[in-house]
């Protein structure tokens, strides 16, 4: 048996596997960004997870340099700043530097603390993006991804089936976008021609969700 | 796609090569990727920092110098810039009298400048201010969209708050001069081609030989509609009409620039630029100072734009004032 925490190597490991999603999907979310936007979104995260692996992954055994969780998503948000660029890379970047401010120097998290810190990256995409619900954006597949997790931790349920639940969320959050108009990024210039394509940020923040419920959905080592 | 570059990858580095080759007057960072001044920006003088994505030259990297930026960042073509960027050429460009970033209206760069102002106060203490510029009328929805583009006013804003900089006026001024400016100017363009992305290695869009896109972006973003190609006199009517529906124009005297694309030989400006010189004589709007050539342009797009800017004297002083940059150089 093991305690209901998520560990830093299992945050490395969603990391990890949100690079290898990322990367695998690369031609698909730019596919969605040429139809609405400008066509890199797929090319850009994944130069920027490929970075941030590179950046956490070097020397130490464990796979990580940092060793406590905030230093890790400090890290994680700044490569992403520095190697992203567009929109992305300041809306990833505030994303996971948030989650590292208010996940504070530890090394574990439960799952209210984990909650706390996707909240807090929320929080950061808003004010960064300035996002609405119904926008079109990264927001509306991870609003109710965090809704869903908490509603699952609030009824018992433990961080592998709360994470399960996210992701189920930010997938239907990721295909209701598709009939939306956009209101922000370069995709709002279209209009009324931005309805019918799936929004890249949502499906790229399905993804990271994805990464999080595989990485919790695996047996422990 | 046929275009003189050796690798899609390198374009941005390889340019950069060339822009310190040709212009030792400048420092050329090639690892930040930042132009600045080859002098030091003189104690109390505000700092002009501006950059975006690569692919507009001149602007940003052709008005470093004497009258106007004191560095400029380069992004990859048509991307932002990041905040470490922008850190690297406040440090160089500081003289302790604070930063003005001068930032065009794109969700990316307004991020990545933000972001860039908040580490910049809170790791250096170093006071930072920015003018976001959005002055292209094609965008006719800003509440639900990401607001106007913007284009061709940050030539004049660069040139003007450049002169105001030199004279020695402090961040608030120079930002209230910044803004006054953003609201004085407005912008229309259009083109007959698509540009092509390196990277992508095919046209942005595609456009029949018979058609125009009215309203395009610099970035070959779609523009207010497209139509049936015209003839010259027709195009500049379709591109002062919605400037001057805009702002009223006619109570004082303005500075029109006739903009090329990229792709649009100079000929071709300047007969544009009489028939546009025409609907503004008809239509009662005085041109006390013109520009015409490539000055924001969109790698090789054909086509043009229109930006006129409200000016008293003062403007026009700041405007008439010395400036020595590879894209804007006179009164030496």
């Amino acid at each position: 048996m093991t305690t209901d925490t998520v560990s830093l190597d299992q945050l490395v490991a969603w990391l990890a596997r949100f690079r290898e999603l990322v990367s695998q999907q690369q031609g698909y979310l730019t596919e969605l960004d040429s139809a609405i936007g400008d066509a890199d979104h797929g090319s850009n995260m994944t130069r920027g997870m490929t970075a941030v692996m590179e950046k956490i992954g070097v020397s130490h055994d464990d796979g990580t340099q940092a060793t406590l969780v905030d230093e890790l998503f400090k890290s994680v948000g700044m490569t992403l700043v520095t190697s992203v660029g567009g929109a992305s890379g300041p809306l990833y970047g505030t994303f996971f530097l948030r989650m590292g401010t208010t996940a504070g120097p530890v090394t574990t998290l439960d799952g209210a603390a984990l909650s706390a810190a996707l909240r807090a990256g929320l929080g950061g995409v808003v004010a960064r993006g300035k996002a609405e619900a119904g926008d079109k954006t990264m927001f509306d597949a991870m609003a109710p991804a965090l809704d869903a997790l908490d509603a699952s931790l609030a009824t018992g349920g433990d961080c592998v089936t709360a994470t399960a639940a996210a992701f189920s969320a930010a997938k239907a959050g990721r295909d209701a976008t598709e009939p939306l108009v956009a209101r922000k990024g370069r995709a709002s210039y279209l209009g009324e021609r931005s309805s019918g394509h799936l929004d890249p940020g949502a499906t790229s923040t399905a993804l990271l969700f994805e990464a999080l419920a595989d990485t919790l959905g695996q047996a422990p080592a | 796609m046929k275009k003189l570059i050796n690798a899609p990858e390198a374009v941005l580095a390889d340019a950069l090569t060339g822009i310190a080759a040709a212009h030792p007057e400048l420092n050329v960072d090639h690892v930040n990727r930042i132009i600045y001044r080859g002098t030091p920006t003189k104690a109390g003088k505000v700092a002009l920092i501006s950059g975006g994505g690569s692919g507009h030259e001149p602007l940003h990297g052709g008005f470093v110098g004497f009258g106007m930026l004191d560095a400029a960042c380069a992004g990859e073509v048509f991307t932002s810039p990041t905040p470490d960027q922008m850190q690297e050429a406040t440090k160089v460009a500081d003289s302790g009298a604070g930063v003005l970033h001068i930032v065009k209206n794109y969700t990316g760069d307004v991020m990545n400048f933000e972001m860039a102002a908040e580490m910049a106060e809170a790791e250096t203490g170093v006071k930072v201010s920015a003018v976001v510029v959005n002055d292209d009328v094609a965008v006719e929805d800003s509440t639900w969209t990401a607001g106007r583009r913007g284009v061709g006013t940050t030539v004049f804003l660069e040139k003007i708050v450049g002169a105001a900089a030199e004279e020695g006026r402090d961040l608030a001024a120079i930002t209230a001069l910044a803004n006054l400016v953003n609201a004085s100017g407005r912008s229309m363009g259009m083109a007959l081609t698509s540009c092509t992305v390196p990277s992508a290695g095919k046209p942005t869009f595609e456009i029949p030989d018979d058609m125009m896109e009215i309203g395009v972006g610099i970035h070959g973003e779609p523009g207010r509609h497209r139509v049936a190609l015209a003839g010259a006199a027709s195009i500049a009517q379709q591109l002062v009409d919605p400037v001057l529906a805009d702002l009223d124009f006619t109570s004082g005297p303005v500075i029109a620039m006739l903009n090329g694309m990229g792709g649009t030989p100079l000929i071709e400006l300047y007969l544009m630029y009489g028939e546009v010189a025409k609907l503004l004589e008809k239509a009662g709007v005085t041109v006390a100072r013109s520009l015409v050539g490539n000055y924001i342009t969109s790698l090789d797009m054909a086509g043009c734009s229109v930006t006129l800017l409200k000016v008293d004297d003062e403007l026009l002083k700041l405007w008439d004032a010395p400036v020595n940059t590879s894209g804007l150089r006179w009164g030496l």
